[in-house]
């Protein structure tokens, strides 16, 4: 498995050596990434071409990364692009994976839509939209997915609070659902911790 | 003449046949689906965004609850993910057990899918005879973690206790006199090993009784066969996995292909449709059941022969026993700072995959080091597969619908998340 994820890595590398920003292995996976204006002509390479064979989109996912690195008090914040997209690819011909991330502008998060190479990135599309505002461009149909019809707002934002902004409860007097701003207060029962000691770092543990 | 148009029917989410929230807005041509548009979310709960607010190990507990048919195969995923970015591996038996919980969810969740999707075309009887067996694996949930369906058993670095000696009795009450109660409770006197060993005796049995109900029935073979069929290269480009891959024809199963645990020294095959449609995926459900009642025996075999640990002996990322801390001061703060603070995993991203019983349930967990996830998005099987729901009932009737969403096996916990 190892031997055949340098392969990947490698191939891709030579492949489109400049037209992609990086390629990683790490744990076993490969991870490549993409600047924004390639990412069609990539995922249309990677689909057809027999060595990647990539034809099936199994997971698309939005990344806020606004506190990457920090912790509860906000120190050693990360900076860099604000959005990101992270595809998981999987190959069923080759027997292979492959991500694919593209960072995209922290104002207007917006990338091409890879519909036309997986058609199952329709609703993930979709949720990626609802749930983080990245617009796709091409998208046939981006309508939110997961939230309330009239939702306001894009929930898994890290500057969106978990508690939410709003609550609802039914109105006897007005005889219908009513929204009010929240009454409950945040809450953090354990506090976000980035331990820098490699305290767990662990070894291999094959004594089974 | 009277202009006669298409109209839109709505379909939920109050539906019996709904399959808890699913709200589909069909516009349709008489009796004819035109466009279907299914409108998920009703049971969003935000899974992801609250696991970012909580430590790794007490998500567990919101793995159960996605899938909630198949409790342990979603815990399988989350906590091989885990395990990938920090490093460790469980022990063999753990290993062992992992799997042979996770086929006995296998079981259940067919078990359900077969009486729910026999309930809504229309089969009453196969319903009550799956709740029959169900019934069974639920007491190995049970006997082995406390909880009947959200068990929170798999831990990162093994699972969170052995196999224990003993099964649940029935007890006497008003509605079974000592004489039924001694029955009832003939094959639970031994171990839970005993209990399992008897089931996988009694279960091709059953399934072949379920298959006496539906398999040749007329009624049931107009209902499925030739209905939203698949060609294998639409389902690729659907991001079908799991039997409804399978059903189409293409042999993919992530316990041969990319084997995780101990999978690959395993004895058991993969069924494969031919047509693609409802009736060929039914066949291969049913058929899965039959296997994993077959590598459930063979872990049953190793289990008895192989004694040892059932989890990494790591006190970072493993509380110690609770005795120890009695006396052992290591213990004790071992044990205050993962239940007040977790464990951390190194920064990074890992994406961790197993055959659910739906298709692949996939974790994905981006680190940037601290003791909770940065971000965690899970892939949960149906979700692509009631995005298909569209091109699938198309051009079909309305009965129709209601056999194609049954055939996804739908369970919104985690199409919803």
């Amino acid at each position: 498995m190892t031997q055949s994820v340098q392969n990947l890595a490698q191939a891709v590398q030579q492949r489109f050596a400049d037209r992609i920003q990086s390629c990683t292995v790490n744990v076993g996976e490969v991870t490549v990434v993409v600047a924004q204006p390639q990412l069609l002509e990539l995922c249309q390479a990677l689909r057809d071409e027999p060595q990647f064979g990539f034809d099936t989109l199994i997971d698309l996912c939005g990344v806020d990364y606004l506190e990457y690195g920090a912790g509860e008090t906000g120190a050693g914040r990360y900076h860099g692009p604000r959005f990101a997209v992270v595809y998981h690819l999987l190959s069923v011909a080759n027997n292979q994976r492959l991500r694919v991330r593209v960072f995209l502008d922290d104002q207007h998060p917006r990338v091409d839509s890879v519909i036309t190479v997986w058609n199952v990135a329709n609703w993930y599309e979709r949720e990626a939209f609802d749930l983080f505002g990245i617009m796709f461009n091409g998208h046939p149909d981006l309508r939110r997915l997961l939230t309330d019809y009239g939702f306001i707002g894009h929930p898994f934002r890290k500057d969106f609070p978990l508690i939410g902004n709003v609550e609802m409860r039914y109105d006897p007097q007005k005889k219908r659902v009513v929204y009010e701003p929240v009454s409950i207060e945040p809450r953090i029962n354990v506090p976000r911790v980035i331990r820098e000691d490699h305290r767990y770092m662990v070894v291999d543990h094959k004594d089974h | 003449m009277a202009e006669i148009r298409n109209y839109t029917l709505n379909f939920g989410p109050q539906h019996p046949s709904a399959h808890g929230v699913l709200r589909l807005v069909l516009e349709m041509d008489g009796e004819v689906i035109e466009r279907a548009d299914p409108h998920i979310g009703l049971l969003h709960r935000g899974t992801e965004k609250l696991a970012e607010g909580k430590p790794y190990n007490q998500n567990i507990g919101y793995m159960d609850r996605l899938d909630y048919v198949s409790m342990m195969c979603n815990e399988h995923g989350y906590v091989l993910a885990l395990e990938k970015l920090l490093g460790v591996e469980a022990p063999l038996r753990a290993q062992y057990i992992r799997v042979m919980f996770a086929e006995m969810t296998r079981i259940l969740n067919h078990l359900l899918w077969i009486g729910a999707h026999g309930l809504d075309i229309g089969a009453m009887t196969v319903f009550l005879y799956a709740f029959r067996e169900r019934e069974d694996l639920l007491d190995c949930y049970e006997a082995v973690s406390g909880a009947r369906m959200h068990a929170t058993y798999f831990r990162p670095g093994g699972v969170y206790r052995d196999l224990p000696e003993c099964m649940p009795q029935y007890k006497v009450s008003q509605w079974h006199n000592e004489k039924e109660t001694r029955a009832r409770n003939e094959n639970r006197h031994g171990s839970l090993l005993d209990f399992i060993e008897d089931f996988t005796r009694r279960f091709p049995t059953y399934v072949d009784e379920y298959e006496t109900l539906l398999t040749d029935n007329r009624i049931w073979k107009q209902r499925t066969v030739g209905i939203g069929v698949v060609t294998p290269e639409r389902a690729l480009q659907l991001g079908f996995t799991g039997p409804m891959l399978r059903g189409s024809g293409i042999e993919w199963d992530l316990r041969k292909k990319q084997p995780y645990e101990v999978y690959d020294r395993l004895d058991f095959d993969i069924p494969v449709g031919v047509t693609g449609d409802c009736y060929d995926r039914y066949l291969v459900r049913v058929e899965e059941m039959r296997q994993s009642n077959r590598i459930i025996r063979q872990c049953v075999d190793w289990l008895r022969s192989n004694p040892g640990p059932v989890v990494i002996d790591n006190h970072k990322i493993v509380p110690p026993a609770r005795a120890t801390m009695k006396d052992d001061m290591e213990s004790l703060i071992h044990h205050f700072k993962l239940f007040t603070e977790g464990f951390c995993l190194p920064a990074g991203e890992a994406y961790a995959a197993v055959e659910h019983p739906k298709g692949e349930f996939g974790v994905y967990i981006l680190s940037d080091g601290a003791n909770k996830p940065y971000r965690l998005k899970i892939r949960a099987p149906g979700f692509p597969h009631i995005a298909a729901t569209d091109e699938m009932s198309r051009g079909h009737m309305l009965a129709d619908v209601v056999a194609i969403i049954g055939t996804q096996d739908i369970v919104f916990g985690e199409v919803d998340r």
